[in-house]
């Protein structure tokens, strides 16, 4: 590190500068995003909504007790109020509504750690490839088209059949294989911001390609990542369904609401609709809870948007 | 002089026809507001103005003054949220805003017609000419194809395109800028309109190709015997073109009067101010900087429009009476709306002083060590096909063999046309791009061959100032983070030290603490700039390259720019490398100037002698296309004009690259001829002059 040349009348190493007598409080950045973000109602709906499911999910076994280890085959297919059950029981006794609770759990950590998971590895991936540009980014590219190209579910048969299914295998495999989405749309974000002149302006100071994708490409594709981000959790929560409607999601007594949906499909016409509806909208209001949440952040990401 | 009583003539002969003739288009107390989401902007308050059949009206004020709201409440184009609120807009007598629909789109479409600034998008791409130029006639007169056709035929020879029969068929991306704004106004004039409205038609052009627009749109005028408001920034492009001039500012006509007469004595403030902080208007002896002056302040927030005259605040001359009472228009030829207007003179404008003799030439001692020192300097870009495997089709010739030195504490100015490769040059010395062949020394070393660890070291030298400070900056970073980026980058000092620094670099360029904790979006133009060069100077370079650094900013605030550019180059011995197309502002800056064309140096010297006694003939006709706000200079002057388009660089001529447009040209110019001189060097065979000034 070298040393800055003295300036006349500001001693190197002084304590900061003197604040300018004008100077008013600013509001930090963070409760400016805060309050950009409040603005949006919706996404204050769909705070709201992301708070509740989750609240339920998770607090809701404290005090709303249930058995979901033990089937209980005397009372299987009970409708909703019956014998004590407020959304009845399944095919095999378990009751619904605790059962609703236990596979919300699942479902919201998978989706958000596998969503966030793949989120971070296609930003990155796709920020290197489109800042670098030339042979690297098609190199690049040519490794997600190609992964692209071969079917998930072959994928997701071949590694399950290798690994056994557990929660973090599970936000692992579909980390792996969703980050190909953000990964595209993040390079064809940073190609068009590369040649910014704020770039340019920087590699003219002597700054480095690193510094350009993390400083630079990165925190202005933002708002695009976010709003991505949303769906990659949604559609991960769709995936475990997906995977476990295969048999390859958690084994049970586990349960997620995919998995719950794909069972209650099968109960379609046998008037059992308390076993389809409720998984069907809770995923329905998780995945808009999300999405709403991230109009929400692209706003508070927003710097343009921001008043004092 | 016999050019102002020229004029003084015109005037009157157009005052007789006033006599004679209604005004063709009349606006009274015309209101226009923008609605926009918080608050309503007032662009236009209560603006009165008369255009007579045959006349040129120009409409004159910087960047919000409402000089394009006046065009585009005319023509019905307001913005979306726009709206007309009062006043009437009179039209061969009625009011436009009282008739049905119908008619006035009828009206509108048929007679008056209007040309934007940017010819690239005004033009739809997926479109022929012809059929573009023809739609009002098939809109308005239910033209048949053919007889469509014919007339686009017609109407495109009129506006001097080469082969208009097959231009028609061409699309707008086969043709140049100016070629474009041809096609333009030809597209306005097919159903002879009576009056044809021009706003910022050359802004987007070059000087010689806006010489040629300019000099079209007078030729149609008396052809089409219309009336064309000319709405412009351009003081120059006014005083030659315009029978009269309307001076906006924030919403109102301040003055209007003709032409001749605005120019030789304004009456209002704020014109006189405008004409002070032009550049040209700095008369300089060689060597001897002139400050210009510059207006203080930032024009008003129109939704919150001030009291009184709205330009009071940032007037020299303001009193508490200014600030408080309305000021209206006064009666007459000459009106202003000013309580202490200038006091009237009948002397003739202070004419820049003629060149008696070339400069005695700096005798303190030998010249130091140049700082830069570019040589042979050369930049090809390789066309190529798309695809992975690229082939090479073909070499762009952006830079050919340029050679310079910059002095210590030196500007020296870079001019030329746009694609002369001005600009690479530039990027070639801050190091963004890679030399195909030729050296950029700077200070004993050639960069062009340094590994890439000690060119980013080099970096520290050189900086570069961008046109448009707002792009150059990441919009997500404050001003401190955008400030202390060059310090990390080069890790110069700790935290602390950092911070020092960055208040004294808002110290230096007049900005207080406060824009610290902000974003690049909250500024005005002339303030980025002052944060662009705080940041070009963070790290304490000898040399800035500065490219258009004040292209983009209205007339007062570029010299609010330009003298804190000399102010800091005084004060820390910076050098410069100013690059500009607008050969005023680096006549004012510059010690020295290159002249580019097409790759090429054709001309280096000293400033003053290359402005006032050019020897190469393209240099002679790019000072013969700048429009000057001197109404005397620019009056028609017999001159090199040059004709045609820039060649391409895929494929430049050989010898001497502006012999297929000089009017000199013969046969040993396809040789190339060396850049000769001692102090004043110029690459021609038939120079204009000799070194010294004598005509060749």
């Amino acid at each position: 590190m070298t040393t800055l040349p003295e300036v006349p009348g500001v001693p190197v190493g002084a304590p900061p500068l003197a604040v300018d007598a004008d100077e008013a409080p600013v509001r930090g950045l963070w409760r400016q995003g805060v309050s950009v973000f409040c603005e949006n109602r919706l996404a204050l709906v769909g705070l709201g909504l992301f708070i509740l499911l989750a609240g339920v999910c998770f607090l809701g076994p404290l005090v709303y007790h249930t058995d979901q280890v033990h089937t209980d085959l005397a009372a299987v297919h009970l409708g909703p109020g019956e014998q004590g059950h407020p959304l009845g029981t399944d095919g095999v006794g378990y009751d619904q509504l605790g059962r609703l609770m236990l596979g919300g759990q699942t479902s919201i950590v998978v989706g958000l750690a596998a969503g966030i998971l793949a989120t971070f590895l296609g930003t990155l991936w796709g920020a290197v490839a489109g800042f670098a540009g030339g042979w690297v980014d098609s190199a690049m590219m040519r490794v997600v088209d190609a992964m692209m190209s071969i079917p998930s579910l072959f994928l997701f048969m071949l590694l399950a059949a290798i690994v056994t299914p557990s929660v973090p295998m599970l936000i692992l495999i579909i980390g792996a294989f969703a980050w190909l989405g953000p990964a595209r749309l993040v390079r064809g974000e940073a190609l068009s911001l590369r040649s910014r002149e704020y770039i340019q302006a920087m590699r003219a100071m002597g700054g480095t390609g690193g510094r350009a994708v993390r400083r630079h490409i990165v925190p202005n594709a933002i708002g695009t990542v976010i709003v991505n981000a949303t769906f990659q959790v949604a559609d991960a929560i769709l995936y475990v369904a997906y995977l476990s409607f295969l048999g390859l999601g958690v084994p049970p007594p586990a349960a997620n609401w995919g998995g719950m949906l794909s069972d209650g499909l099968a109960d379609t016409y046998s008037g059992h609709w308390w076993l389809l509806y409720p998984p069907g909208i809770a995923i329905i209001l998780i995945v808009l809870a999300f999405n709403f949440m991230g109009d929400g952040l692209r706003d508070a990401f927003e710097v343009r948007l921001r008043r004092r | 002089m016999s050019a102002p009583i020229e004029f003084t003539v015109r005037h009157d002969e157009a005052a007789r026809d006033a006599g004679e003739n209604e005004p063709l288009l009349r606006l009274r107390n015309l209101h226009t507001d923008i609605a926009l989401r918080r608050g309503t902007v007032h662009a236009l308050d209560d603006v009165n103005l008369e255009v007579r059949p045959g006349e040129t009206l120009g409409i004159v004020g910087e960047s919000g003054s409402g000089k394009t709201m006046t065009a585009l409440s005319v023509m019905g184009l307001l913005p979306s949220g726009g709206s007309v609120v009062g006043g009437q807009i009179l039209f061969e007598g009625r009011d436009l805003r009282s008739l049905p629909t119908d008619e006035v789109r009828r009206i509108r479409g048929v007679r008056m017609g209007m040309v934007f600034q940017d010819p690239l998008t005004s033009l739809n791409p997926t479109m022929r000419i012809g059929t573009q130029v023809a739609e009002p006639l098939r809109v308005h007169e239910g033209a048949g194809k053919a007889q469509a056709r014919e007339r686009a035929i017609e109407i495109l020879r009129r506006v001097g395109m080469p082969r208009p029969d097959r231009i028609v068929d061409n699309y707008p991306h086969e043709l140049s800028g100016g070629m474009r704004q041809r096609v333009a106004i030809a597209m306005a004039l097919i159903c002879s309109p009576r009056l044809l409205i021009a706003d910022e038609p050359t802004t987007a052009l070059d000087v010689t190709t806006q010489r040629q627009i300019l000099e079209l749109l007078d030729d149609l005028r008396e052809e089409f015997g219309m009336a064309v408001i000319l709405v412009t920034h351009d003081l120059g492009v006014i005083a030659g073109r315009a029978d009269r001039v309307a001076v906006m500012y924030a919403g109102r006509v301040v003055e209007t009067a003709a032409t001749a007469e605005l120019f030789r004595s304004p009456r209002h403030r704020y014109t006189e101010a405008l004409m002070e902080a032009l550049p040209e208007m700095a008369v300089r002896e060689p060597g001897v900087p002139e400050r210009l002056y510059s207006i203080p302040g930032l024009p008003p927030d129109l939704s919150r429009p001030p009291a009184g005259c709205r330009f009071a605040p940032r007037c020299r001359f303001g009193t508490d009476e200014c600030r408080t009472t309305e000021v209206t228009l006064s009666t007459g030829g000459h009106q202003h709306a000013c309580l202490h207007p200038v006091a009237l003179t009948t002397a003739a404008p202070a004419a820049r002083t003629a060149p008696v003799s070339a400069p005695a030439v700096d005798a303190s001692g030998p010249a130091p060590e140049p700082i830069l020192s570019v040589r042979g300097l050369v930049k090809d870009y390789e066309a190529t096909t798309g695809g992975l495997l690229r082939r090479t089709t073909g070499r762009v010739s952006a830079v050919a063999g340029v050679s310079f030195e910059v002095r210590p504490g030196e500007t020296f100015g870079l001019v030329g046309e746009s694609g002369c490769g001005k600009s690479t040059v530039g990027r070639l010395v801050v190091g963004l791009e890679q030399p195909t062949d030729g050296q950029i020394v700077l200070d004993g070393t050639d960069i062009a061959r340094l590994p890439r660890r000690e060119r980013r070291r080099m970096h520290r030298q050189v900086q570069l100032m961008f046109q448009d400070s707002y792009a150059a900056m990441n919009p997500r970073m404050r001003v401190d983070a955008i400030l202390s980026e060059p310090l990390e980058i080069q890790q110069v000092g700790d935290t602390a030290a950092r911070r020092a620094r960055i208040g004294t670099l808002l110290d230096q360029v007049g900005l207080s603490r406060r824009v610290l904790e902000r974003y690049p979006h909250e500024f005005s133009g002339g303030q980025l700039q002052r944060i662009g060069l705080a940041r070009s100077l963070a790290l304490q370079p000898r040399l800035i390259v500065g490219d258009e650094p004040v292209s983009a900013l209205d007339v007062s605030i570029q010299a609010q720019v330009l003298n804190l550019m000399r102010d800091l180059q005084r004060e820390l011995g910076l050098a410069y490398v100013f690059i500009s197309h607008d050969l005023s502002v680096v006549d004012y800056m510059a010690d020295r100037i290159g002249v580019m064309y097409l790759g090429k140096l054709v001309e280096v010297g000293p400033a003053y002698d290359v402005v006032r006694s050019a020897r190469h003939p393209y240099t002679q006709a790019l000072l013969d296309a700048v429009p000057s706000a001197t109404p005397d200079l620019a009056a028609p002057r017999e001159s090199v004009t040059i004709r045609g388009e820039l060649p391409s660089a895929l494929n430049p001529p050989t010898g001497c690259r502006f012999r297929t447009r000089c009017p000199l040209a013969q046969e040993i110019c396809e040789t190339e001829p060396p850049l000769a001189g001692a102090a004043h060097q110029v690459a021609c065979h038939f120079p204009l002059r000799q070194e010294g000034g004598a005509e060749a």
